[in-house]
């Protein structure tokens, strides 16, 4: 039921949200979620973000994910878009659309999804650094490192860790 | 079968993917980073620290104690940053 879709071109977050409740009276809400390419990585300014991903998988996990969050949450709708390729500070990477009848539904199914996305859909991000002055640190690309933090809140909708919910 | 590299790994090795046939008694996952890591420097880069290496067989996440005797493509990747 949920749309995935993964492509290098920017999305429009709210002609995606629209779209999802277009001719719905069943829906009491509807969570937009989107991640965006920040200007900086831990104070560095950085010129762009490429994001590498696994094509054929990405897409097969990110949909075992969406069904996932409708088999614990009653859904009235999920829409998943990725970007990959090049991406300019300020533009958006990932968009998560929730839709339920009740907003807490909404809200739980798109962290779960964020937080999966994080750490389990196969994405790679590389972080180019503006050219710097010599003998400064900045100038190349580095692999960004997955944080533990995001392992930890995406631990947290396991079995047996409900407390989130 | 194929193999798939992503990210670091893929730099480290220098190629994004290839055909291999591994020797009989490769039977996991782990054991084929220990295999691929004596083809050459560039291999042992990669796999210099396998426990931080994740692998998908056929398109889906695995463990390193996977069995890789029916597998079609095998992907080595370090921990994912979607997102």
């Amino acid at each position: 039921m949920g749309t995935v879709r993964l492509q290098r071109e920017p999305f429009d977050a709210a002609s995606e949200a629209a779209e999802l409740r277009r001719g719905r009276g069943d829906i009491g809400a509807i969570v937009t979620f989107a991640g965006i390419c920040r200007q900086d990585e831990a104070g560095t300014p950085l010129v762009a973000m490429t994001l590498e991903h696994y094509p054929g998988m990405a897409e097969a996990e990110i949909a075992r994910h969406v069904e996932a969050a409708e088999r614990r949450w009653p859904l009235l709708g999920v829409t998943v878009v990725h970007r990959h390729g090049r991406i300019l500070p300020g533009e958006d990477i990932v968009l998560v659309v929730t839709a339920a009848a009740h907003r807490q539904d909404a809200f739980a199914a798109a962290e779960f999804l964020m937080d999966y996305l994080k750490t389990r859909a196969p994405f790679w991000k590389q972080i180019e650094f503006a050219p710097g002055k010599p003998g400064e640190q900045t100038g190349g690309k580095i692999w960004v490192d997955a944080k533990q933090s995001d392992d930890t809140l995406a631990n947290r909708w396991m079995p047996g860790r409900r407390a989130a919910e | 079968m194929k193999l798939r590299y992503f990210a670091w790994v893929r730099e480290r090795i220098g190629k994004p993917e290839e055909e291999i046939d591994p020797p009989a008694g490769i039977a996991t996952v782990a054991d084929l980073m220990t295999w691929l890591s004596q083809r050459g420097e560039e291999y042992a880069h990669a796999f210099e620290n396998p426990k931080v290496i994740r692998a998908a067989i056929d398109r889906a996440h695995v463990r390193a104690d996977a069995a890789i005797s029916d597998a079609r493509e095998i992907a080595f990747f370090p921990p994912m940053t979607g997102g």
